[in-house]
Formats: C-alpha cells, structure tokens, sequence
C-alpha cells in the first residue's frame, strides 16, 4: 500500500472509531492514535481538517431528554412566504426554547416549509413558550400547527462510515 | 395521580455539577490534547471528577453519544425527514414495517394526519429515495419526504 493509501486509511479507521465516542481518558486523541497508527498531533490536525470542512460540526454530546423527564416534544410547523422564511428563521433559531430550527419543502395537503423544535418537562409549558414566541415575534398572522409527540417508537441513528464491526448507530439527528 | 404519571418511567436526578457538564459540553469541546481537564478547570471541578461524572451520565443514559456531531451530508450519507399518514387502526402494523429499516434512524408518533415521523439515514444519497420506494411498496402509503434545505443555527442545543 503506498503511503498515502496507508494514511487514508488511517484516517477512516480514526472516523469511524470517533463515531463511537471520544475515549473517556485524559488524553482522548493519544488513545485513538494508538488505536488508529497515528501520533496524537496528526489526529489532532486531521480532526481539525475536518471541523474546518465541516464534515464534523462541532465536538459535544447528546443529551437524551426523554431521561432527564424532558419528554413533551413539540414540532412547530410555519407556512411563512419564501421570501420570508430565512428572515423568520433566524429568528426563531435565537429563541433560547428552540432547540432545531430547519427549512423544509412544501408537499401536496402539507403547506408548511419551516420546521422547530421546543423540548419542555410538560405539554402546558411548552404551549406556553410557543404562545410567548408567537408573541415576542409578532407571528399571529403566520399559520402554524403544533405537532406534540407521544412517544419516541425508535430512539438510535444512521452510520456513516463503516468499520469491521459496526454494532451501535450514531449521528446528530435533525428531528 | 394520572395514569401517564404512574407509568413514566423516573426522571434521572442531576446535581448542580452535573448541569453544569452538560450545559458546557453542549457548547462544545475544545481541540486540545486534554480537553477534559480544560473544561473541568472552567467549570470548577477536577479532571477526574468530570471524567467520573460523563461515565456515570453516559451509564445511566442521560447522556446518549459523546463526541463528533457529524455533518451527514459532507460525509457522503443521506438524510431526511419523512411523515406517513397511518390509518390508526394499522399503526402498530406500519410501526413495525417501518422500523424494521435500518435507515430509519428514529420513529416519532405525532398529534397530526401525519401521525409518524422517522428519520432515514443512510450511507448514500442515492439510498433515500430507494429507501423510501421501499417504505411505501412495504406499507402501500405514500411517504412525504421533507429533507432540510436549510439549517437556522441555535446556540445551545437544550439548557437542563
């Protein structure tokens, strides 16, 4: 294998052995090293590589609400003008209830083209921080629908990248 | 008491110092060779504290993934968004077709005609519309596909 082939591949196994999680260990990148035939500089640089072409938005963790009793989940849905819906957007993104904040297309019987999200402990106060948004934003003439959800049937992710054994799935999910 | 309150399950209990981790760590970790003495000096605990308390949070499933938060798309997979209408009386049976798909990364049942909501994703783009003619030859409903054409960015993904 020529070296650079040998550094690609390298650099998968570093990928995919990251999507399991960082190591809980003082030195997180000098244990992957080891595991993937790199220094912990490389690994480093190379993660950096990444989070500069944004293959990786940012290093943190997900936390699961239903866990912690954060269990009404709300979907919002807004049939905001085109011209309108990026301004809007933004908006709603800064809200500090709005934990996801997309644009999504229309479908035949489904006007809506902006999504977010709220989480909250109970329905009633999540009710409240949307009717506070609709408020604060001046939003009443805007059509929207609350999607509450019920329960979570399936709670795990895609993968991406593929190792020899791949048992769990994992990816920041967009909903 | 209400019959909901009987069966959910207990809440996990989180101290001071564990709010603190989790709402520094959804900011972000630092690229450095230890970040997590870094961030335990900024939060006022010990490297071995933080350390023994992400373990603890991770184990008890507060916390569900730690690490990279992958771009899908950049990395060459697919994803999506998709609703079906299930006629009530099928549900449990559409429940099972669906998730029996291991491109089906999670499955919400919502107050809506578009009762279920699932994510897909999957190694290539190309497999989500392959993915989603498979979905409906299996179930016989439409599936309204509704991918993200554009991220509005929040800050902090959900205080606790």
């Amino acid at each position: 294998m020529s070296q650079t082939g040998s550094r690609q591949a390298a650099e998968c196994r570093l990928r995919a052995r990251l999507e399991q999680g960082l190591p809980l260990t003082s030195r997180p990148w000098q244990a992957l090293a080891e595991q993937c035939g790199l220094s912990e500089s490389e690994v480093l640089a190379c993660v950096e590589r990444w989070r500069a072409e944004g293959l990786i938005k940012r290093l943190g963790l997900v936390v699961r609400h239903r866990a912690l009793g954060i269990d009404a989940n709300a979907m919002v849905v807004w049939d905001v003008p085109d011209d309108a819906v990026k301004e809007l957007g933004r908006r709603l993104a800064a809200e500090p209830a709005v934990t996801l904040c997309y644009r999504r297309p229309r479908r035949p019987g489904w006007p809506y083209n902006l999504f977010c999200m709220i989480h909250g402990t109970r329905r009633e106060q999540v009710e409240a921080q949307l009717a506070e948004i609709v408020a604060r934003q001046g939003l009443e003439a805007i059509p929207h629908s609350v999607l509450f959800s019920h329960r979570a049937y399936k709670q795990c992710g895609g993968r991406f990248t593929q190792e020899e054994s791949s048992h769990e799935c994992r990816v920041h999910h967009p909903a | 008491m209400s019959a909901e309150s009987t069966t959910r399950p207990e809440p996990a209990a989180l101290d001071a110092a564990d709010r603190r981790i989790i709402n520094r760590l959804q900011e972000g970790l630092p690229l450095v060779a230890s970040p997590y003495a870094s961030v335990a000096a900024e939060i006022g605990l010990s490297e071995g504290e933080l350390l023994y308390r992400l373990e603890r949070l991770l184990e008890s499933g507060v916390l569900s993934r730690f690490g990279p938060m992958y771009h899908a798309e950049r990395l060459g997979g697919g994803l999506t968004l998709a609703a079906l209408a299930v006629p009530e009386s099928e549900y449990p049976r559409v429940t099972e077709l669906v998730n029996a798909f291991p491109e089906v990364a999670h499955n919400y049942r919502r107050e809506h005609r578009l009762n279920m909501w699932f994510v897909l994703a999957t190694e290539t783009p190309a497999r989500i519309d392959e993915t989603i003619a498979e979905i409906e030859a299996a179930t016989g409903l439409p599936v309204y596909n509704m991918p993200k054409q554009e991220e509005f960015h929040v800050r902090l993904h959900l205080p606790v």
